[in-house]
C-alpha cells in the first residue's frame, strides 16, 4: 500500500487514540501513538485480515502484548472497518472496549492482554497451532521494551527458536522509556537485538515510525524460514503529539481539555 | 489394586491424544514424573515440552486454546497452580480458554522432596479463580474418568493428582457422576466430606469409629468446584456432625468450600481435618502424612473428641 495511503490512516488512527484517551480520561497515550505506525503497517499492508475471515482463526494474527496501548489496537481495527464498537465507550461501564483488550468480547482482538509478557506466550502457542493444523497465517505479537523486563517474554522466545517457528514474528516496539522513566534507568532491558539473536531468533532493526522501513522488516521476516524473526522497531513513544513525544509522564495519562485541543492539532497539521 | 492417580492420567492421555486430533499435551520438563510421557509416546507430534518454564507453557497452553485445541498442560502442582499463577489467571481463566491443568505430586504425600514441593495450597488458589473447574479424584477409576470427563467441557479445569500408590476406591464398571457429591458409606451420626486420598482414610476411620458405636457417612467430594451444593446441604442436614478431610491446608481448600454452602444450614457445626496451616516435611510419603494428621487415626482421634 501505497505510504501516503498508509500515512493518512495512521494519523486518523492517532486522532482515534488521542480521543479515546481523552473521552475515558483514562489511558495510555505515549505508548498507542508510538506504535500507531507498526499497527497502521501490519493491518493496511501485511496482514491477512479482512471482515470475512475476521470471527476465524484461519487468517493472520496479532498479539497486543502491551496491552495497554490497547487503544490503537481498537483505533487500528476501526479506521480498518472491523471493529463494531463505539470508541467513545472505551474504558466506560459495559463498553466491550475494556481498558486492557477482552478476546471475547470484541472480534479482531485475538488474545486478552493486559499482564505483560504473557501475550507473546500465548503468540506463540498460536504458532505452534498453525504449523500443526498447516495453515499457512502468520502470528505477530507486539512487545514493548519495557515489557521485555518480564521472564517469561525470554521463555517465549526460547521456545519460539526451539520449534523453529518461521510463521512468528514478534515486534519488540523500543520507545526506551516505561511508567518509571528510561528503561535503561530503570533496569537496563536492552540491548534487545543480541538477547534475540542470542535466544535463536532472526533478527531486524527498523524505525518503527517510517513505512519503507516497517515494510522492509516484515517482508524480511517473512521471508525468513526455519527460525521466528523479531523486528527491534525504533519508536519515539508519543509520536505526533509534540508534548507527549519522548515524555515518559504521558505512558498513562489522559490530556484535559486545552492539552487535547493541541494533541488535535498537532496531528492536524502533520497530515 | 494400588496405583498412582498420576499414572491413571498418563494412560488415559494417552488413549485420549490418539482419538483426538485436537487435543495437545505440554509439560515442563517433568514428562516421566507426570506421565505425560505416555501420552508423548502415543503422539509425540502434539506433545510439546516447554523445558522448566511452567509460566510459557500456560501461556502456550492459552495461544494453543484460542486456536481451537484442547490443551492439556502438566507440571508438579507447586508450580503449575503456583508459579504459572498468574497466567492460569489472565491468559487461561479471564478468556475462559480450554485448557486442563493436570496437576500431579500435589500435597504432603510428595514426601522426600520436602516443603518446597508439597503443594498444600493448590486447590484454594485454583478454586478462586472464574471459570475454573476443581476436580480431585481419589483413586486410578475415578482419575480416568475425571480425564474422560474435563476433555469434553469447554474452558478452564484444574486436576489435582498425586504421586504416590492409592488403594482402588472404584473398580472398571464405576460410573461418575462429576455434578454430584457421591456417598461412599451411609450412616447416621456423622458425614465425613473426603477428596484425594482422604477418601481411602474416611474408609479405614469409618470403620473403626463404627466400633465405638460411631455412625458414619463418607462422601467423596471429587468435584470441588462446582461444588454440588444440594448433595452437601442434604448431608449436612441428615448429620450431626460434618468433617472435612483434605491433603491440603485447611485454609481455602475442601473445608472452606464446604463451610462456605454449610453456613445456610447452621445446625451441623462442621470441622476441618487437613494440614494447619503450616509447611510439611522431608520423609517417606507414609511417614509425613502421619505426622501431619492426614491419616485415619487422626480422623478417628478429632471425630471422637468433637
Amino acid at each position: 500500500m501505497d505510504n501516503t495511503v498508509l500515512r493518512n490512516h495512521a494519523l486518523k488512527i492517532r486522532q482515534k487514540i488521542v480521543k479515546m484517551v481523552f473521552n475515558a480520561q483514562s489511558g495510555h497515550p505515549g505508548g498507542s501513538l508510538g506504535a500507531a505506525d507498526i499497527l497502521t503497517v501490519l493491518y493496511f499492508d501485511e496482514m491477512d485480515i479482512n471482515e470475512e475471515n475476521l470471527k476465524t482463526t484461519k487468517r493472520d494474527r496479532f498479539v497486543l502484548s502491551k496491552g495497554h496501548t490497547s487503544p490503537a489496537l481498537y483505533a487500528v481495527l476501526d479506521e480498518k472497518g472491523l471493529l463494531n464498537e463505539d470508541l467513545s465507550t472505551f474504558r466506560q461501564l459495559n463498553s466491550n472496549l475494556q481498558g486492557h483488550p477482552n478476546m471475547n468480547e470484541v472480534p479482531g482482538v485475538d488474545m486478552s492482554t493486559g499482564s505483560l509478557g504473557q501475550g507473546v506466550s500465548a503468540a506463540v502457542g498460536m504458532a505452534i497451532a498453525n504449523k500443526l493444523d498447516e495453515l499457512p497465517y502468520r502470528v505477530y505479537a507486539l512487545v514493548g521494551d519495557g515489557e521485555s523486563e518480564e521472564g517469561i517474554v525470554w521463555e517465549a522466545m526460547m521456545a519460539a527458536a526451539h520449534y523453529n517457528l518461521d510463521n512468528f514474528c514478534v515486534i519488540f516496539d523500543q520507545n526506551g522509556l516505561q511508567i518509571d522513566g528510561n528503561v535503561q534507568d530503570v533496569i537496563g532491558p536492552l540491548p534487545l537485538k543480541e538477547k534475540a539473536e542470542a535466544f535463536g531468533l532472526h533478527t531486524v532493526e527498523c524505525d518503527g515510525n517510517d513505512y519503507d522501513s516497517l515494510k522492509a522488516a516484515f517482508k524480511e521476516a517473512r521471508e525468513t524460514t526455519g527460525q521466528p524473526t523479531a523486528i527491534i522497531a525504533h519508536t519515539v513513544k508519543g509520536k505526533g503529539v509534540s508534548f507527549m513525544e519522548n515524555n515518559y509522564a504521558w505512558h498513562g495519562s489522559a490530556p484535559n481539555a486545552e492539552q487535547f485541543e493541541q494533541a488535535m492539532k498537532d496531528l492536524k497539521e502533520e497530515g | 489394586m494400588a496405583q498412582e492417580t498420576r499414572n491413571a492420567y498418563g494412560q488415559e492421555l494417552a488413549k485420549l491424544i490418539c482419538a483426538r486430533k485436537d487435543i495437545v499435551v505440554l509439560d515442563a520438563d517433568l514428562t516421566k514424573s507426570t506421565k505425560t510421557a505416555e501420552a508423548k509416546k502415543a503422539c509425540p507430534e502434539r506433545h510439546f515440552n516447554a523445558g522448566i518454564a511452567e509460566a510459557n507453557m500456560m501461556g502456550m497452553a492459552a495461544g494453543l486454546a484460542a486456536s481451537g485445541k484442547t490443551v492439556f498442560a502438566s507440571s508438579f502442582a507447586v508450580f503449575a497452580a503456583g508459579r504459572a499463577f498468574e497466567i492460569i489467571r489472565n491468559s487461561i481463566c479471564y478468556p475462559n480458554l480450554n485448557v486442563k491443568v493436570c496437576a500431579t505430586h500435589a500435597g504432603l504425600s510428595v514426601g522426600e522432596d520436602g516443603a518446597s514441593h508439597q503443594s498444600i495450597e493448590d486447590v484454594s488458589i485454583m478454586r478462586s479463580l472464574p471459570n475454573m473447574s476443581v476436580f480431585v479424584p481419589c483413586d486410578q477409576y475415578e482419575t480416568k474418568a475425571v480425564i474422560d470427563y474435563i476433555a469434553d467441557i469447554k474452558g478452564p479445569c484444574y486436576v489435582r493428582l498425586g504421586r504416590g500408590k492409592v488403594e482402588d476406591v472404584f473398580d472398571e464398571n464405576t460410573v461418575f457422576d462429576f455434578t454430584k457429591v457421591r456417598v461412599l458409606k451411609k450412616g447416621t451420626d456423622v458425614v465425613l466430606f473426603a477428596m484425594g486420598l482422604m477418601v481411602q482414610e474416611a474408609l479405614k476411620a469409618a470403620e473403626e469409629l463404627e466400633k465405638d458405636s460411631i455412625s458414619c457417612s463418607v462422601i467423596n467430594v471429587s468435584c470441588v468446584k462446582p461444588l454440588d451444593k444440594e448433595g452437601v446441604l442434604e448431608a449436612l442436614r441428615n448429620h450431626k456432625k460434618a468433617f472435612c478431610l483434605e491433603e491440603h491446608n485447611v485454609i481455602g481448600g475442601l473445608f472452606s468450600a464446604v463451610a462456605e454452602t454449610a453456613v445456610q444450614e447452621p445446625g451441623t457445626p462442621v470441622f476441618p481435618i487437613g494440614v494447619e496451616d503450616t509447611f510439611g516435611e522431608s520423609g517417606k510419603a507414609k511417614d509425613v502424612l502421619k505426622k501431619y494428621g492426614i491419616c485415619a487415626e487422626h480422623i478417628v482421634e478429632v471425630v471422637k473428641s468433637k
